[in-house]
């Protein structure tokens, strides 16, 4: 079975309970085709280990290594993407879609 | 997210109880509103919208934008009766990410080798619904025709307010069964809520057809009718 955002959740509180940094992503808002819905949640700890999805794959890898910077300095920050900015290019959504996603870190 | 607000949310889902996480995406300032808290809480209105349709969705209140992450307890199916109608109902539930518990006191027809990978009680529904935890997040199907079965499962499912009971029979079946339950004190109501004859008027034949009638009146009342508004914790 797919982790679900349950066990997404769980498993942040199991991260930070063992002492890891650990940032919570959540997708806050999607325009045309997006492949995750509003609500689904990607989980990542320091080491860049990371639980759940908030696209089919495009956009992960970007939303860790954000996540390694909202772990270090605690600041939450929106991430936006899609196929009409620069990054998209590199990470965009094949689907054609836009999405932002909160990251925050657990305190 | 503090440590503690993502406790108590894991700990309340975990009960099966639905919490709203509301964040102001610009302050980063969040707090967690329980199921039970949503009618005295200033953003209600919105709480309560969210909530019914199972949807996280960012809103916009008095200028201000939050998001509000919900967490509804997944929806389960509970059979009473492991017969033909529940052998199909199962594996289709599951797909449509349903929790199925199966239960018939009958061992000759609760049997794992009809039954693979379901969660199977063999035993009375009065012994094992109270352990099962009826909710309002839970459908209650009553397949076995027996009244010494299906009576008090109808009964433990009219008092939690299940959101949806449904039951198998004719009419003249079901008015014998309405007359029961108005003896144990039901009114007309809570009656009403029971669907009988079960499942959406499909023209149905085989017992996996009357299984899909089923799985769409059960997904029919999770979606488009209001849940009932939590009351307590």
């Amino acid at each position: 079975m797919l982790a679900s955002d349950e066990d997404i959740l769980a498993k942040a509180e199991v991260w930070k309970g063992s002492g890891k940094g650990v940032a919570i992503a959540t997708v806050i808002e999607t325009w045309g085709s997006a492949p995750r819905p509003v609500g689904s949640h990607l989980v990542i700890d320091e080491e860049g280990n990371f639980l759940g999805s908030v696209s089919g794959g495009c956009v992960e890898g970007a939303v860790v290594a954000e996540a390694a910077d909202v772990i270090a300095d605690g600041k939450a920050r929106t991430l936006e993407f899609g196929v009409a900015d620069e990054t998209a290019w590199r990470v965009g959504l094949s689907c054609g879609g836009r999405i932002r996603v909160y990251v925050e870190r657990v305190d | 997210m503090r440590l503690d607000t993502l406790k108590v949310l894991n700990a309340e889902r975990a009960a099966r109880r639905a919490t709203i996480l509301v964040t102001d995406v610009v302050s980063g300032e969040q707090r967690l509103v329980k199921g039970a808290d949503i009618a005295t809480d200033h953003l209600a209105e919105h709480l309560d919208a969210a909530l019914r349709m199972g949807k996280s969705r960012s809103i916009e209140d008095n200028g201000r934008n939050y998001f509000l992450t919900v967490q509804a307890p997944p929806a389960r199916i509970i059979c009473i009766g492991a017969v033909h109608i529940s052998q199909a109902l199962a594996p289709m539930a599951r797909l449509a990410d349903f929790d199925v518990t199966i239960i018939d006191p009958r061992t000759a027809f609760a049997t794992p080798e009809r039954f693979p990978d379901v969660r199977l009680l063999a035993d009375w529904p009065q012994d094992v619904l109270g352990t099962v935890g009826l909710d309002r997040y839970t459908a209650v199907c009553l397949l076995t025709h027996d009244p010494k079965i299906d009576d008090p499962a109808l009964i433990a499912a009219l008092k939690a307010e299940c959101f949806y009971i449904g039951a198998l029979g004719s009419r003249k079946t079901h008015a014998k069964r309405l007359e029961r339950m108005m003896a144990e004190g039901f009114d007309e109501a809570s009656l009403g809520r029971i669907h009988a004859p079960i499942g959406l008027d499909i023209g149905s034949v085989s017992p996996a057809e009357i299984a899909v009638s089923v799985l769409g009146e059960i997904i029919m009342s999770l979606r488009k009718k209001p849940l009932r508004k939590e009351t307590g914790a």
